[in-house]
């Protein structure tokens, strides 16, 4: 791994103003440490059935494409000019008038002009162009069209990995184009001659064997999750069941599989625990519908499909009413946008969900019979439910990350903001241009989460990075909760980086922090601890 | 390269009308076939486009929501940026096609010291807004060459549009507007070095058919006066299709040459954003994809997976000494098969 710049120096690298050269004739990039992501292995390909297994690197002069790769590539481009509206229309549409130029945390971080997403869709623009129309054939680069060549495919690889599929972009656009789609096209197109990076596939491929990303078997996600119902044991002083594979539950739960035992999402998954603990719940975990998470989404509408079929086919084996999510980003992107299209109609037993607790019917999710556990939980706050005490949270003042697909993707705002103004007494929101769905990227979303990539995150993650910091000098802010698995993971990264003393939690933590249970208002066991077991009160730390 | 190539394709535009009138007299050529063979090309080629685009499907709803989803009943959903009824959907493109709606959301980022500052920035937007709205105020008020007697209508926009009563003819303020308008859009493309840098050829051409055709406009109605009686009674000959191309200056000629060219090149450019922006997904569905199912593409195939029973056999060994229950269903079904 490189070594990384100090932030105050990495600062003064940033330079807006693009070079003298052409961009069509600045290729390949460089491959500089830090900024590119490692290459699947080979057999990851093979077991998953993807083209081109080899061993390669990105810095290799020779990619070791297939022979026919150019054809490959070009009829891969027709193939999907014909099925996505979405890649036709936004090939076909763009002025170039700029407005996206700034909106992206990549080049805000790096100051890449290939980062500016009216030209990372030029990347393949001028392909299309200069491959497939007659005026690009005629007017080459007059006409913004140029060829393909091997440098070009070394381009969509740097650049459609340095994207994050935030969807910021298409906020801003006056014709909604969208470098997600752009980026999604770029990918598949890469996978096509072997181009793909291991952060992503191995997951895919450790969820399409075993059943989730990390390659958990189920006596291991059953064990670390009894792992979790220990230290709640020490927290609450009682000892909670979590069931597994239970047929006939009420409720089936699929969460991302980086909480059952990454810091700091494991305190996010013991909150989610202690809250169905509290409710009673008739829900069930599945250790084969494991994943929650879909790294397929970043690798090609088919694998995305796969992965997440699996939800439904297991809650139709379960006999399940209805299926809660948890807090995941791009995890709800599939479930709000794709799930029902791709993988849908929702089996037979699910009915649209209903709050066992609250009676309330959640008529927004008749079709897909699944909702987010901040929708359930809202619920509950709302109908008063649940007897929180927020002071215990206030060693905490607290901002919140809206993660891209939710905000981008949903619209999921106002859900998750007033869980945090109920359960937490010191609330502060980031300035309005970088929060809903104005939200910047924590610079690793997309599977761009690895170490080997850590500069351009950190230069990804500047502009959330900066917003936090300000509220930190304005308010105190040191917690930043969020409702994205990866964020929970890249947020304490990120933070470390540029604001050190910001710590990162989800919204379920503060949640189960807060949640006063009928043994500890009667006084039998009052809370000490919260779910890290530091002190509710730092003041109690200094006279322990 | 891509200014000065399209500033010179524009001058031999004006160059080659000259000569072709001015000096061969091929008024029949410049004024009939050519206008009706650009009209011909605008309205078949955007026909195709909108053709070529329609028959592609949509595969999935993806919506990019700028405002609040419909959720729980008491929380307030925004209607406009997150639209869950088709009603709403025509409300949000309606205002997006009417009003720039995502360009109005503009910022602009600035790296001060160690900060990363956002200020509104909606000179683009303004710049955009004014030179739509005068070139649809300039179309329309040209239809008093293509209508007799003149609609009210227009008849009222023009009234509205000279209203200041400066100069004789009136002075329109959508053509001042307009070059303003085009001004800004130009010299933003030259002066910051991102937009330079984006640019194409085909950036610029549009835009400087466009200032062809606004000038030559002008330069007709303020400074080389055309017999107006003339050009109507060509333009309502073109209506008619019995033209019979005026005896008047060149310069209605380059006018006409400009709108040819800008109506010939229309389909095959980046100016198809015109209709476009109405097929575009991230806009143009409703946000309520986990109510009504959208249905998938006629390509989409429902992926094989690897099924719970195939897993089960696989880690059935992990699974009886995690004592998890084993799915006896499995055994059943496998049983009827055989």
């Amino acid at each position: 791994m490189a070594k990384m710049p100090k932030p105050e120096e990495l600062i003064k690298t940033i330079d807006y103003t693009p070079p003298e050269k052409d961009w069509m004739d600045d290729i390949p990039p460089k491959f500089l440490p830090g900024r590119y992501c490692y290459p699947a292995k080979p057999h990851i390909l093979e077991e998953i059935g993807f083209p081109n297994p080899r061993e390669w690197s990105p810095t290799d002069e020779d990619w070791k494409l297939p022979p026919n790769w150019k054809e490959i590539i070009l009829d891969g481009i027709k193939d999907r000019l014909s099925k996505y509206r979405s890649f036709k229309v936004f090939m076909d549409i763009c002025v170039r008038c700029g407005a996206c130029a700034d909106k992206c945390h990549y080049f805000l971080g790096s100051g890449d002009p290939k980062n500016m997403p009216v030209l990372r869709a030029e990347l393949i623009r001028s392909i299309i162009k200069g491959e497939l129309t007659w005026q690009g054939k005629l007017f080459g680069k007059l006409a913004g069209a140029r060829k393909l060549t091997q440098d070009v495919i070394k381009e969509w690889f740097y650049y459609y990995y340095q994207c994050s599929e935030c969807r910021r972009c298409s906020v801003f656009c006056p014709y909604g184009i969208d470098t997600c789609e752009v980026t999604m096209m770029g990918r598949e197109l890469l996978h096509l001659v072997g181009c793909n990076i291991n952060w992503i596939l191995e997951p895919v491929r450790n969820c399409f064997i075993i059943g989730n990303h990390l390659g958990l078997q189920p006596h291991t996600v059953k064990e670390n999750i009894e792992y979790l119902c220990w230290d709640i044991e020490e927290v609450l002083g009682i000892k909670i069941e979590v069931p597994f594979n239970k047929k006939g539950a009420e409720i089936l739960f699929v969460t991302p599989s980086g909480d059952y035992f990454a810091d700091p999402g494991i305190y996010t998954m013991m909150g989610y625990l202690i809250l169905f603990h509290y409710l009673g719940l008739d829900y069930t975990m599945s250790t084969y519908a494991s994943e929650g998470g879909n790294f397929g989404l970043f690798t090609s509408h088919e694998a995305m499909a796969k992965i997440n079929a699996k939800i439904y086919h297991e809650a139709e084996r379960l006999g399940v009413k209805f299926i809660i999510g948890g807090e995941c980003g791009h995890m709800w992107r599939v479930k709000h946008q794709y799930m029902d299209t791709a993988t849908g109609p929702a089996p037979k037993n699910l009915e649209t969900p209903k709050s066992p607790i609250t009676g309330t019917v959640f008529e927004h999710a008749k079709s897909t019979k699944m909702i987010h556990i901040c929708e359930f939980t809202a619920d509950l706050i709302a109908h008063g439910k649940l007897k929180l005490d927020p002071s215990r949270n206030d060693k905490y003042i607290v901002t919140y990350h809206d993660s891209c697909n939710p905000s981008r993707g949903m619209g999921f705002f106002e859900e998750p903001r007033f869980i945090l103004k109920h359960v937490c007494n010191n609330f502060y929101d980031m300035p309005e241009n970088t929060i809903r769905e104005k939200t910047f990227c924590c610079g690793s979303g997309s599977g761009l989460n690895t170490d080997e990539f850590m500069e351009m995150r950190m230069r990804g993650g500047f502009p959330r990075a900066n917003a936090v910091q300000y509220v930190r000098d304005k308010h105190g802010v040191n917690t930043l909760a969020c409702i994205c698995a990866i964020d929970r993971a890249a947020l304490t990264t990120l933070m470390n980086y540029w604001v050190p003393d910001v710590q990162v939690c989800g919204v379920h933590e503060l949640v189960a922090n807060a949640l006063v249970f009928p043994h500890e208002e009667s006084g039998e066991r009052p809370r000490t601890m919260d779910l890290r077991q530091q002190p509710l009160k730092p003041e109690d730390e200094e006279n322990a | 390269m891509g200014v000065v190539f399209s500033f010179l394709v524009v001058m031999a535009l004006v160059l080659v009308v000259y000569l072709g009138v001015g000096v061969a007299g091929l008024r029949g050529l410049f004024g009939v076939v050519i206008p009706y063979a650009a009209f011909l090309t605008f309205l078949v080629g955007m026909v195709y486009r909108l053709i070529g685009w329609a028959k592609v499907p949509v595969p999935f709803r993806i919506v990019t929501t700028c405002g609040q989803q419909k959720s729980l009943r008491w929380v307030k959903r925004s209607r406009l940026e997150s639209p869950y009824t088709n009603f709403e959907v025509v409300l949000r493109m309606l205002l997006e096609v009417f009003a720039f709606r995502s360009l109005f959301r503009n910022l602009k980022a600035e790296l001060k010291g160690p900060n990363l500052i956002y200020g509104s920035y909606k000179w683009l937007w303004l710049g955009a807004i004014a030179f739509h709205y005068c070139f649809l105020t300039i179309l329309i008020r040209h239809f008093r060459f293509f209508s007799y007697p003149v609609p009210k209508v227009i008849q009222l926009i023009d009234q509205i549009d000279s209203f200041f009563h400066i100069g004789l003819p009136h002075l329109y303020m959508t053509d001042a507007v307009i070059l303003a308008a085009l001004t800004f859009l130009f010299v933003r493309r030259l002066a910051d070095p991102r937009l330079r840098y984006i640019s194409l050829a085909s950036d610029y051409l549009p835009l400087f058919f466009i200032y062809g055709l606004v000038i030559s406009g002008i330069l007709m109605r303020h400074f080389f006066k055309v017999d107006v009686v003339q050009v109507k009674q060509f333009t309502m000959g073109l209506v008619h299709f019995h033209p019979v191309p005026p005896k008047v200056g060149v310069i209605f000629y380059i006018h006409i040459g400009f709108l040819s060219a800008l109506m010939a090149y229309f389909p095959f450019s980046k100016l198809v954003h015109m209709l476009g922006v109405f097929l575009s997904p991230t806009r143009n569905l409703a946000n309520n994809s986990r109510a009504v199912r959208h249905k998938p593409a006629p390509w989409w195939k429902k992926p094989k997976f690897k099924t719970y029973c195939e897993w089960q056999e696989m880690f059935k060994e992990a699974l009886e000494q995690a004592g998890l229950p084993l799915d006896e269903d499995c055994y059943k079904d496998k049983g009827k098969k055989q």
